[in-house]
């Protein structure tokens, strides 16, 4: 019964998804304000049956109702009920609905956080998010269904791949989902900005706090999918440039080009039509993503679906979602002029030389990746674009990147000048050298340039951003959220950057064969190896080793390295032992058994690798602190006293009272 | 940039299109870069015959076929008949390459299903497989009179194979000459 | 500016293979320099029979075998670059990562640069085609709205 319920809620769904994404957006052109009223309540009961139907999935898991196919393919009693849960979302068709399921809580959302826009614009948001809304529920209906019966019931199902029966895991995915889905909020309004024909000031500010919050949310779906490659892999290794991997990046980094670019909107009348492009481009890659996660055409071990028809038909709703809004660029842009005027040496040109860097790493990430397919598909062969090709090419890029972003911050509107900035900056510089080239000698064994050039970078970013909040004059509580969640944004990054760079160079692994017994010193460290024994797990056998870790005679850690089997002609699972810390992991991977008590064994020393992590936490805590921020508080409640139009007035005037942020 | 704006549709014009012939195209397939080029050089002890060696020397001036199977290969099971159907029909002499599998197992396994091959080579560690560029089992190579490789199939050989690839290349290299 | 200096003066640089082996291997070698190539070769070559993994991520029979040739032929004395032309006689371009420098991939390696300079382009062209168009300013009904505000909320 409960599958129907499911099922039958996705159809309504897809009905209400329809009558969403028509009638609002006809009533505003043909000044039918009834019809333009629908928008609200329409996008919250789609929010209602989508959730519906997803409980219903749910309930048909936690029961592990086996006549239902996917769950049978997904699922089985042994499993832990966390991971009967996230495997809701562990396959194609359970992701699909999640994604349909987001979708509609961010327009439900958008619906309830609209005071102040005009009920025509928000009737336009809420179609163009109804739309594409009528895409994904068609795709599931037609293609991939979740409630699909199965027939005859099998006794017991198989399982979720043991790989994703992991906390790390089970969140990821809905992480990725709200910042995909998310950016579609900046693209409907862009879209609605553009059919309006006024593309003031209005639109960025709206748009701007949901951007933010969903590229926060990317940025942890990325930060978790990495750390989760590092601790679950067991080769230390924690980003592969797989053209999965590589399908969330790119969203990230448009998406980043245009928090930022939103803000010249926002602030100044410039780059208008440079901002709704990039509102385009973010939310397209992200369907880009989609359909080469799905369709089969590139070769991934992240890969959901490899089926060429359903691929067909993810192709064609990206030509119409992406096709129709760039038509409709190319015909409003004449329209879309700004009028801005800026020198040089300006905090515009320093955000669109952010812009642009940023757009040109996302060309190179999507070259890379899409560069086999275009050779195979002239016909001229097979070749392999991998980590040695994107890790080339990402320095000087993230150098150019780097550089200007120290200098950003500080970068006045309209007009700086030159003097003064070299005047703020040069001992910020001096100290970073003499930052990157301590850091190398001090704390790890040898000099090496581009390690030193890694925490140059880093520390030119932190410390610009620390002196930029010290220079604002105030006390530090007193200070914007804005100004704080950019600051840390920015020093997360810097802190990334820094992890990335020593991690890769002052990293040590060896594969070392050790008896029971015997141990082996490695970095000033040494690892006692006490024996593996046999273990039961509640839907594995393991086989567990013992390794004890001491510095000087000082206990350091005992760590329980594991080797799973989780059944039914699964891959054997490894799983780390790891001391984590805050200055370097120590890392301890079972290889093979070699002889009666010997096994090969995997240890790693790794300095500041959690740093990689760290600094993503801090961006994402910093673009939240972002999108909190007062004014954008305000500006509600402000706009709770006026008229709609009026608020639109007041919000595409510059005020001078608002911070340079 | 009034006429820059329509750059990128078009640019988006163009992904799309490679996009929809990547729907067709087989991304995991690798092509042998042995085509056209002479078959690598092995010498091989014999399955059948214990003591005597086989390298493709032997098969100097016919057209021939290198079948690479393995008692333990499921594919090779499935393409077995079809591909002995065709050998018995158009009498092609085949060198069945054993790969990584124990001479035993494969002898049983050739008892049970039918022997369609001429010689057989052990190749035991793999190695050779490796020197023809072997990543998958089963492979066919055919080969001219000259020692030239030909084609490669990669994967069971099926009915469609046969009727549309592998007979008109026979037949064709056969009027060719030595 | 002191950025674009930077960015010229550093040189093109890998930036640190990432690391990454399927089993514990526990192999022994006579030098350095043949650990390092031999870390080096397996991670920048791919493992065919895997979805996107290369030889040292990969559990794969074949991955342990051609794993196995590359030490032997690390051992033995030779260059990267003869285990990489020994792997692609055989194996055709597709098993590198790090795609060779042809004719047919001067895009892929050129097409970044050619980004870069059209991104640095795109910023001083927009510099310089300023508009001659004044400021925005205010309309009537935007300067009531402004100034009523103002009187309410001081």
């Amino acid at each position: 019964m409960i599958p129907e319920i499911g099922h039958f809620a996705l159809v309504l769904a897809l009905v209400i998804a329809l009558v969403q994404s028509v009638f609002p957006i006809l009533g505003t052109v043909t000044n039918n304000a009834q019809w333009v009223a629908m928008a609200k309540p329409t996008a919250r009961a789609q929010l209602l049956f989508m959730s519906i139907a997803f409980a219903c999935l749910v309930i048909s898991f936690l029961d592990s109702d086996f006549s239902v196919r996917y769950v049978a393919n997904n699922s089985n009693t042994l499993m832990p009920t966390i991971y009967k849960v996230s495997a809701v979302w562990g396959a194609h068709e359970g992701s699909l609905l999640l994604w349909g399921l987001i979708l509609s809580v961010w327009a439900a959302l958008v619906s309830i956080f609209s005071k102040g826009i005009s009920a025509v614009m928000l009737a336009r948001v809420l179609s163009v998010m109804g739309m594409i809304g009528v895409g994904f529920l068609l795709f599931m209906l037609l293609t991939s269904n979740p409630f699909e019966r199965l027939f005859p019931i099998p006794a017991e199902g198989r399982t979720l791949n043991p790989l994703l029966q992991d906390p790390g895991l089970a969140i990821h995915p809905p992480m990725l989902y709200m910042g995909y889905v998310g950016f579609s909020v900046a693209f409907a309004f862009a879209i609605a900005a553009m059919l309006g024909g006024k593309l003031d000031a209005a639109w960025a500010r709206w748009a701007r706090p949901w951007t933010n919050v969903a590229w926060v949310f990317l940025t942890i779906g990325i930060a978790l999918g990495s750390w989760w490659a590092y601790y679950e892999l067991g080769w230390g290794g924690w980003w592969f440039w797989d053209p999965v991997e590589n399908a969330s990046l790119m969203p990230w980094l448009v998406g980043t080009a245009l928090i930022h670019s939103l803000a010249v909107s926002e602030k100044r009348a410039a780059f208008k039509s440079w901002t709704v492009l990039l509102a385009i481009f973010a939310f397209s890659l992200s369907l880009l993503g989609t359909f080469l996660v799905r369709s089969g055409v590139l070769t991934s071990v992240h890969a959901f679906a490899s089926d060429p028809e359903r691929g067909l038909f993810i192709l064609i709703f990206l030509v119409l979602v992406v096709g129709s809004s760039l038509v409709l660029y190319a015909i409003r842009a004449p329209k879309l002029r700004s009028t801005g005027t800026f020198s040089v040496i300006s905090r515009e040109v320093g955000l669109l030389v952010n812009n642009v860097v940023l757009v040109a790493m996302t060309a190179t990430v999507l070259l890379g990746t899409l560069y086999p397919l275009f050779i195979d598909a002239l016909g001229m062969g097979k070749i392999s674009v991998g980590p040695p090709y994107f890790n080339t090419l990402s320095l000087p890029l993230g150098i150019v990147l780097f550089s200007a972003m120290g200098f950003g911050l500080f970068l006045r509107w309209k007009k700086d000048k030159p003097e003064r900035l070299f005047a703020k900056v040069r001992w910020v510089l001096l100290l970073a050298l003499i930052i990157a080239f301590l850091v190398p000698i001090l704390f790890m064994e040898s000099f090496t340039v581009k390690a030193a050039l890694g925490v140059f970078l880093a520390s030119w970013v932190s410390l610009t951003a620390l002196l930029w909040v010290q220079e604002q004059g105030r006390s530090p509580f007193k200070l914007p959220l804005a100004i704080w969640g950019a600051a840390i944004a920015h020093i997360g990054m810097a802190v990334t950057v820094a992890g990335i760079s020593l991690t890769s160079m002052y990293s040590v692994e060896k594969d070392v064969r050790l008896d029971k017994g015997e141990t082996y010193e490695m970095a000033g460290y040494l690892f006692a190896f006490n024996g593996v024994e046999k273990v039961q797990g509640p839907n594995y056998i393991a086989q567990r080793g013992e390794i004890v870790i001491t510095r000087k005679g000082e206990a350091i850690a005992t760590l329980h390295p594991e080797k799973r089997n989780y059944g039914q002609g699964t891959m054997p699972m490894t799983e780390a032992g790891i001391d984590g810390g805050f200055f370097r992991d120590l890392f301890v991977a079972l290889g093979e058994p070699l002889g009666e008590q010997a096994w090969s064994l995997r240890l790693y020393h790794k300095p500041v690798v959690n740093w990689i992590w760290l600094g993503a936490a801090l961006m994402s805590l910093g673009g939240f602190l972002a999108a909190f921020d007062k004014r954008y508080r305000m500006v509600r409640r402000r706009s709770q006293k006026l008229t709609p139009k009026q608020s639109d007035a007041l919000a595409a005037t510059a005020t001078k009272q608002e911070v340079t942020a | 940039m009034k006429k820059g704006a329509i750059i990128p549709l078009v640019i988006f014009a163009v992904l799309v299109a490679f996009l929809a012939i990547g729907l067709g195209l087989k991304p995991r397939e690798v092509p042998s870069p042995f085509i056209d080029k002479a078959v690598p050089e092995f010498s091989l002890p014999k399955l059948m015959q214990e003591g005597q060696t086989i390298s493709p020397a032997d098969l100097k001036g016919q057209v021939w076929m290198l079948n690479v199977f393995a008692s333990w290969c499921v594919s090779c099971r499935a393409e077995h008949e079809v591909l002995s159907r065709f050998i018995r029909t158009e009498k092609v002499p085949v060198l069945g390459l054993n790969y990584k599998d124990e001479p035993s197992d494969a002898k049983k396994w050739l008892a049970a299903l039918g022997n369609p091959y001429q010689h057989i080579a052990v190749d035991y560690d793999g190695k050779a497989g490796i020197d023809l560029g072997v990543y998958g089992v089963p492979e066919t190579f055919v080969v001219d009179k000259k020692g030239i490789i030909r084609h490669k199939v990669t994967g069971p050989v099926y009915e469609e194979t046969v009727r549309d690839t592998l007979l008109p290349l026979i037949l064709k290299l056969r009027e060719e000459q030595g | 500016m002191r950025a674009l200096l930077l960015s010229c003066l550093c040189t093109v640089l890998l930036l640190g293979a990432v690391n990454a082996q399927a089993e514990a291997d526990a192999l022994t070698f006579k030098t350095a320099e043949s650990e390092a190539d031999y870390n080096a070769l397996i991670n920048e070559l791919r493992c065919l029979v895997c979805q996107n993994q290369n030889l040292a991520g990969s559990d794969a029979d074949l991955a342990k075998d051609l794993r196995a040739q590359v030490y032997d032929m690390v051992e033995s004395g030779q260059s990267r670059s003869d285990v990489v032309d020994y792997m692609v006689t055989r194996y055709g371009d597709f098993v590198l990562y790090r795609p060779a420098f042809k004719l047919k991939t001067v895009l892929l390696w050129l097409g970044p640069v050619v980004f870069l300079l059209l991104a640095l382009w795109f910023v001083i062209r927009w510099v310089r085609k300023q508009p001659a168009k004044p400021v925005e300013t205010l309309n009537e009904t935007q300067r009531e709205t402004v100034r009523d505000l103002l009187d309410k909320h001081k």
